[in-house]
């Protein structure tokens, strides 16, 4: 049986696979890669649920067995699960594949940085700060709000590059969505990472609270948390104001998932509690 | 006699005009985008840290420009307090004027339903039920939606009959819960950081103690009641890493034993409106231990139990040794060399010299070249335990603004009003029925509700031409 550090592996280039055959179906316009693209992103989904299980069961096997949820190596594991799973209800429910072009090279790109060898990706027990729930529910939670986020940039690229384009509805952007679509599964998106994001920092608290006292203590990863969420409140909000309207949205769209970038690696150059995530 | 012309274009009223201003989105994203951006700034210089690390870094003159500006504690500055008070009374204040005028609208006294909305909604859907009258159908289905829909109405327009339906519109006031959260979460927080603390204890097993050391101050505060360290225990994983740290600990009024809880990460004791939490721990002065004196010529071993502060004697008189003090992590030429002894050497001829015994390298004091080399085993460690003690009373609150953050979020994106407007239509032999929804603010929603609608209806209506 293979160990779950090699199935990533293969996973990693099973996503990669997928993704250009997403651009290969935009480009050329054609079916047959766009569903076989489908197929093989399922496949690689499929493969990374797997892995997660598998992780998991070796942990037990060890003697220690944890969720494995709990360093950098296993959180970009389950980032990209996480999308290629938003990812393919979205397809799905709204029958558009371009997206697919945009969106399906994060898991890729999560799966690949976690594949770096210099990624310690070894199986530990958990030290006592992070035996908790409150810390599963947590990660979960946010990185649901984060994969949402990395759709809705993906959607609002889209949507930018079509307003650009000098006949948005003819040529490569003219096969994206319509921009009512693109906007209205933009802001679907970032309500879904919203929730998420605000369910993931409040089970965050709860558990600061429980292991050392405060719930919150601003240090530079709950700030930056709370920065991205207070860019994403502010993009709700300028949806309620004359002016801003569909590019405003989608580069704050964008600006709000860079935000999300540097919660999730930016601040480990930063001094602070949160040594992965 | 130009105040009447100019009545009706002068400004508004002062009061009117900061009325507004507070009312405002603008302002909302404005103070929205500044905690934002100002947050960064103690994301990016350590915050709470010793001036004088400041002050080298920074130089004088920009550091006392810096900390006039209260940037190294700039979340309790009174800049960002402000901030925050505003985005407080900007959400009150725009929520109060928002329900006055849409109170009425969200619940009037009576429905009002205009069948031209309905013919013209996206996402309507038509079917043909034959053999039947619009007569006989419209009692099913108003039947139906009188069962899952409020302020149901039926009656005839234009020679067809109309139900109308609608449900979910308290779920507009959802918004106004996400608003009253965030206002409750800023009252908890300012609550919890004017009237509350957080400090540092460290209790040795054995003891008891009251005093805190506070956080970021020099500070220290006396507790109402003392915490006694039963025992204290740290396991390991066989890596070496910790696996679990606990401590029995037991509060004592008036030296009564008053409560007792075994402290775990995770598993903190709150008593009195006062928490305290597992934090770390360290190793104190060893209670016994074995000094063992090595004859470096024949190798002969001679032991000795030892205590800190006690005198032993050397094997033949040789001298006397007087072990004075213990430190967990002893740093030998800036090597960490773990738990180590520190002792007095007076031999019987001769000056008395310093001795250091670290417990891990036995063989570290051959390198005096003595008589005897002396080693220390057999150590029976004692530990203290490090707990944080915090008081906030704003939790109550705090907690109390997440449950109503998340339900109320929930409502905010993934529930909405719905009006259904049903037309059942003579045509030939049988009737067109056409189901169409609107809700407020286009919500995207209301196409699914709307198909999932048809096909219940669609199953009711063919059973009822079945049967
Ligand atoms: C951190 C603070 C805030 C949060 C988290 C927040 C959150 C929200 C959310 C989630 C929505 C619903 C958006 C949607 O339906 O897609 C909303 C709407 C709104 N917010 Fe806020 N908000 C905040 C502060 C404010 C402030 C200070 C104001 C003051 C003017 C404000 C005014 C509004 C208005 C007018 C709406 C539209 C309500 C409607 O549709 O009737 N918000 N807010």
């Amino acid at each position: 049986m293979p160990n779950s550090e090699t199935l990533f592996t293969v996973v990693t280039f099973i996503y990669g696979l997928a993704f250009i055959l997403y651009v290969a179906a935009w480009i050329f316009k054609k079916s047959l890669p766009g569903k076989t693209a489908t197929g093989v992103l399922i496949a690689a989904a499929a493969g990374n649920a797997a892995g997660f299980v598998l992780r998991w069961a070796e942990s037990h096997q060890m003697g220690y067995g944890y969720v494995p949820l709990s360093n950098l190596y296993e959180s970009l594991v389950f980032f990209a699960l996480c999308i290629a799973v938003i990812y393919l209800v979205v397809e799905y429910r709204y029958k558009v594949r371009t997206i697919g072009a945009f969106t399906s090279i994060v898991p890729f790109l999560s799966m690949a940085y976690a594949s770096l060898p210099s990624m310690d990706s070894q199986i530990q027990p958990l030290i006592p700060a992070l035996q908790s729930n409150w810390l599963i529910a947590h990660v979960i939670t946010c990185f649901l709000g984060y994969a949402a986020f990395a759709i809705a940039c993906g959607i609002s690229i889209m949507y930018l590059i079509k307003s650009a384009s000098a006949s948005p509805d003819t040529g490569a952007a003219g096969r994206f969505p319509d921009a009512e679509t693109m906007d209205e599964l933009t802001h679907q998106m970032i309500a879904f990472g919203f929730l998420f994001l605000s369910v993931g920092i409040i089970t965050g608290a709860i558990w600061a609270d429980q292991a050392w006292g405060r719930y919150w203590g601003w240090d530079p990863k709950e700030t930056w948390s709370l920065i991205t969420w207070l860019i994403y409140a502010t993009l709700l909000h300028a949806r309620f104001m004359r002016g801003w309207e569909g590019r405003r949205i989608a580069y704050l769209s964008c600006l709000g998932f860079v935000a999300v970038l540097f919660t999730y690696f930016g601040v480990n150059l930063l001094p602070g509690l949160h040594s992965y995530q | 006699m130009n105040s009447q012309k100019h009545a009706p274009t002068a400004p508004a009223p002062f009061k009117d005009r900061v009325w507004d201003f507070f009312a405002s989105v603008r302002l909302s994203v404005v103070l929205l985008l500044s905690l934002a951006a100002t947050s960064i700034i103690g994301t990016v210089i350590p915050q709470n840290a010793n001036p004088s690390v400041y002050a080298r870094k920074f130089g004088p003159d920009l550091y006392s420009v810096l900390d006039a500006l209260s940037i190294f504690n700039m979340y309790q500055s009174w800049w960002f307090r402000l901030l925050l008070c505003l985005l407080v009374i900007n959400l009150v204040v725009c929520s109060v004027r928002r329900l006055k005028a849409t109170w009425k609208v969200i619940f009037p006294k009576k429905t009002h339903f205009n069948p031209d909305r309905f013919k013209k909604a996206p996402g309507r859907i038509e079917w043909q039920v034959s053999d039947t009258a619009a007569g006989d159908l419209k009692n099913t289905i108003e039947q139906y939606m009188q069962k899952r829909y409020s302020h149901v109405q039926t009656r005839q327009e234009d020679n067809s009959w109309w139900i109308f339906g609608e449900k979910g519109r308290w779920t507009r006031l959802g918004v106004y819960g996400v608003h009253l959260s965030v206002v409750l979460l800023v009252i908890g927080g300012l609550m919890g950081s004017l009237f509350g603390f957080e400090g540092m204890m460290n209790v040795p097993e054995g003891e008891a103690r009251r005093t805190i050391s506070l956080r970021h101050s020099d500070e220290t505060r006396q507790l109402d009641f003392s915490v006694r360290c039963d025992d204290f225990t740290v396991s390991h994983y066989p890596s070496g890493r910790p696996k679990e740290y606990r401590s029995d600990i037991a509060i004592m009024e008036d030296e009564k034993v008053v409560e007792t809880h075994r402290l775990r990460v995770n598993d903190p004791l709150r008593y009195k409106g006062i928490n305290i939490f597992q934090s770390s721990y360290g190793q104190n002065a060893a209670e016994a231990f074995t000094i063992v004196f090595t004859d470096t010529e024949s190798g002969m071993r001679f032991e000795k139990k030892g205590a800190i502060g006690k005198t032993v004697t050397l094997p033949a008189g040789r001298g006397k040794l007087t072990v004075e003090d213990f430190s967990g992590n002893f740093a030998f030429r800036g090597h960490n060399v773990g738990p180590a002894f520190l002792a007095n050497l007076k031999p019987a001829s001769g000056e008395q010299r310093p001795v250091l015994l670290p417990v891990n390298y036995p063989k570290f004091d051959r390198m005096r070249g003595g008589d005897y080399a002396i080693s220390i085993e057999d150590v029976e460690y004692t530990y203290y335990t490090g707990l944080q003690v915090t008081r906030d009373p704003g939790v109550p609150l705090v907690y109390i603004s997440f449950a109503l953050m998340i339900l109320a979020c929930y409502i905010t994106f993934f529930m909405f009003q719905q009006k259904i407007g049903i037309e059942l239509d003579d045509s030939g032999n049988g009737v067109r029925v056409a189901v169409a929804g609107i809700s407020e603010r286009k919500r995207p929603g209301i196409k699914t509700a709307v198909r999932r609608l048809a096909a219940k209806l669609q199953k009711q209506t063919n059973q009822r031409t079945a049967g």
